[in-house]
């Protein structure tokens, strides 16, 4: 990451020159085949949330906000990266875009995306705010948020109320598109229970039946539900949780948690914490001795981790939504990483790529539906349609809008093993999607209405 | 039933971390006191002493050399801060000082951020001091065993200074009526400047020495400057034996907590410092404290 990456905090992208089309356009259309038109409208698509307002001029606005700082901002800058190459792609037709939504020639449905940023901090009130001003100033098209999964709860609820289309940023908890699931929010990235799903089986592989673990769990949605799914995976081979240490988000120091760790008599610890929470803990865990009595294995794997502890994942089993070496079996993750590279820098993370797809599929979503009018792109989602992603194929379940999509098990390699600076992990397995997902009513998902 | 073997381990944790608390208070602690300031951007400058440290051990590779870095450029820092903007606050209402003091805080945090970035980086601990010792009833980080040491040592000499110099005399006077001591031919904005500057050396040197036990990242001293408050509260606002009885009380409810229920452990020193606040408005070990 370079400094010159840096945008200012809660800046808005439209330009006065933008709002002056877009108010002429709106004055103009005022005046004389307006009457027609909104007739139109109104039989088939009546005002809802910002539309028509939002696509009415020659642009549509996208409100984006990411930690960028607080314990999830290097996660958040990487995610803002891929939302921004993906918003230059389907503004200028890449062929990369072409092939994930292959109606798109210019922008969407022929307008140019503009955007506008806000810093969330990874809290749920700074997000809904900033949203919520997107909506009602910049009339957006849609808003997208996450990395917490309580800020992807609470924009949930807030895209239901105001009928615009969230579009999920990286968000682990089984409520997003479990309990807490809404007609208008979508979600590409793998979850708790899928993580569980995907990597138990590996772990009972490697470690055996009946171990005993300890858990490290962050005191909110995203922590408590991906814990659950673990315990309950792992209990099926017998193993036992001896003790789950809860802490706040942005702990800042983990000490006394890796006591009682240490004192556990556990086997494996199962580091749940994200972003620099999870740096931090497993930092602390090395200083207290816990990696040399116990096996690490961290299930939602926290991208940049192992650049950030220094080798402290040599050897260590995650789950992961993307790693670059994959690009050897999927050619759109190789045009991917290399136009991605060559604008940032370095190989892309998690989240730079859920970033990326999520956009891309919602623009294919648009595209399909013919209209920006929200009811007709959900539906459009609904159809359940197979979907190119950078993983292979995927497609959203009508019944909970998540995405099925597999599972990518990694294991630290060794510094011997790699390739170059970025070679952390070795791919152990791809675990497809469908064998891994709950059904859609397990986590009690009731989708709201559509208008 | 309780684990005994954990029990003391996590007493002797509460009294590592309370330490630590303690240094950090105890500057925030003696600009209040002293002048009347609440400086907000205390959390900041705790953060940029372990960053001027990182940046020094990156070019030399010397742990004391980050340590003095460390001190001496937050120390300077806050001489400069002093001189620029707060000596104009002095005489102004406390918010137009909490405002001011927060806001330089974020400016401070976003300066960093721009040049480092959010990607944490690692001081590691002098080469002596790293590896876990056995202490027989725990095992225990040696660097961590080595900060209880060096932080009593640094509390030490700042109660020397204090109530032992005649630096620290003309404070405590100035304290107490800073018109008679001008009277006296003393110059009280200077020593307040010193005081200033001795106040971010606390925050600096805390900053650095913290530095191999959490890996930095701009938002270090966020979360450090609200538990420095709470720390502050509790033992009494001004008060520098207060402080160190605060950090110590913070330090071991944490510890402590965490083995009965670790979702509390960072709550239970907000609830101490509201039973502290009810019972003796003043804090443990304040006065009346300052109009």
């Amino acid at each position: 990451m370079s400094t010159k990456d840096f945008l200012p905090r809660r800046t808005l992208n439209v330009s006065r020159r933008t709002l002056l089309q877009a108010g002429a356009g709106l004055i103009g259309g005022s005046v004389l085949p307006a009457s027609i038109a909104s007739r139109a409208f109104a039989e088939d698509h009546p005002a809802i949330g910002t539309f028509p307002a939002g696509s009415s001029g020659s642009s549509a606005f996208i409100g984006i906000s990411v930690p960028r700082t607080g314990t999830y901002a290097v996660q958040g800058e990487d995610e803002l990266k891929g939302y921004q190459l993906a918003i230059e792609h389907i503004n200028s037709g890449h062929e990369l875009i072409k092939k994930i939504s292959p109606k798109t020639s210019k922008g969407v449905l022929g307008k140019d995306l503009k955007f506008g940023v806000a810093d969330s901090a990874a809290k749920p009130n700074e997000a809904v705010q900033a949203q919520q001003r997107f909506i009602s100033e910049n009339k957006a098209v849609m808003i997208t948020g996450g990395t917490s999964s309580a800020v992807a709860v609470a924009l949930n609820k807030l895209a239901q109320r105001e009928k615009v289309i969230f579009v999920c940023g990286i968000s682990g908890s089984n409520d997003t598109t479990g309990k807490d699931c809404v007609r208008y929010g979508f979600r590409q990235n793998f979850f708790g229970q899928t993580a569980a799903a995907a990597i138990a089986p590996v772990l009972i592989k490697q470690f055996g039946k009946n171990k005993k673990a300890a858990y490290l769990t962050p005191d909110y949605t995203y922590g408590h539900t991906v814990t659950k799914s673990m315990q309950d995976r792992l209990a099926e081979a017998g193993w036992t949780t001896v003790t789950n240490q809860v802490s706040p988000l942005g702990a800042p120091d983990y000490s006394s948690y890796l006591l009682n760790v240490a004192n556990s008599g556990a086997d494996v610890l199962i580091n749940v914490n994200w972003g620099h929470d999870a740096v931090l803990s497993t930092q602390q865990a090395k200083q207290f001795g816990v990696l040399d009595k116990m096996k690490l294995v961290v299930p939602y794997q926290v991208p940049f981790i192992a650049r950030e502890t220094g080798g402290l994942m040599q050897g260590v089993y995650a789950a992961t939504d993307y790693w670059w070496t994959i690009e050897d079996k999927y050619p759109l993750a190789k045009m991917f990483n290399e136009t991605f590279e060559k604008k940032f820098g370095y190989k892309p993370e998690w989240g730079a790529e859920n970033a990326y797809v999520s956009f891309a599929h919602w623009a294919r979503m648009v595209e399909e539906a013919g209209s920006f009018y929200p009811p007709d792109v959900i539906k459009a989602y609904e159809k359940g349609e197979t979907v190119p992603s950078l993983v292979g194929d995927v497609h959203y379940r009508p019944e909970d809008h998540q995405c099925v999509r597999p599972v990518i098990i990694v294991r630290g390699k060794m510094e011997k093993e790699m390739k170059n600076k970025e070679d952390y992990y070795e791919v152990i397995e791809i675990v497809a999607g469908d064998g891994l997902m709950q059904k859609p009513d397990a986590f009690g998902c009731h989708l709201g209405d559509y208008t | 039933m309780i684990n005994w073997p954990n029990f003391v381990s996590q007493l002797f944790n509460g009294l590592a971390l309370g330490a630590l608390l303690a240094l950090i208070s105890s500057g925030l602690t003696i600009i209040y006191g002293t002048l009347g300031v609440l400086n907000l951007a205390h959390g900041a400058m705790f953060m940029i002493g372990g960053y001027a440290g990182y940046v020094t051990y990156s070019y030399t590779g010397s742990f004391i050399l980050a340590v003095i870095a460390g001190s001496l450029f937050v120390m300077a820092l806050g001489v400069a801060m002093e001189r620029i903007i707060i000596r104009h606050f002095y005489h102004r209402p406390h918010e137009d000082q909490l405002l001011v003091t927060f806001g330089l805080g974020i400016c401070f945090v976003e300066i960093v951020r721009l040049i480092f970035t959010s990607q944490s980086q690692v001081v590691p601990p002098p080469a002596l001091l790293q590896g876990i010792t056995s202490m027989g009833f725990l095992f225990y980080p040696t660097y961590r065993l080595a900060v209880v040491g060096i932080v009593a040592v640094a509390l030490g000499a700042l109660f020397l200074i204090l109530y032992r110099t005649r630096l620290g005399m003309i404070v405590r006077a100035g304290i107490e009526d800073s018109v008679m001591v001008d009277s006296l031919g003393i110059n009280v904005y200077r020593v307040f400047m010193i005081v200033f500057g001795i106040g971010a050396m606390a925050a600096g040197f805390a900053g650095i020495i913290n530095a191999p036990v959490v890996s930095l990242t701009p938002g270090v001293g966020d979360d450090i400057l609200v538990e420095t408050f709470v720390v502050v509260v509790i033992g009494g606002v001004g008060s520098f034996p207060g402080a160190i009885l605060g950090g110590l009380i913070a330090g071991e409810i944490i510890s402590i907590t965490s083995m009965f229920n670790p979702g509390y452990a960072y709550v239970m020193p907000f609830a101490a410092m509201t039973l502290v606040l009810v019972l003796r408005p003043h804090g443990l070990l304040g006065t009346q404290g300052r109009e």
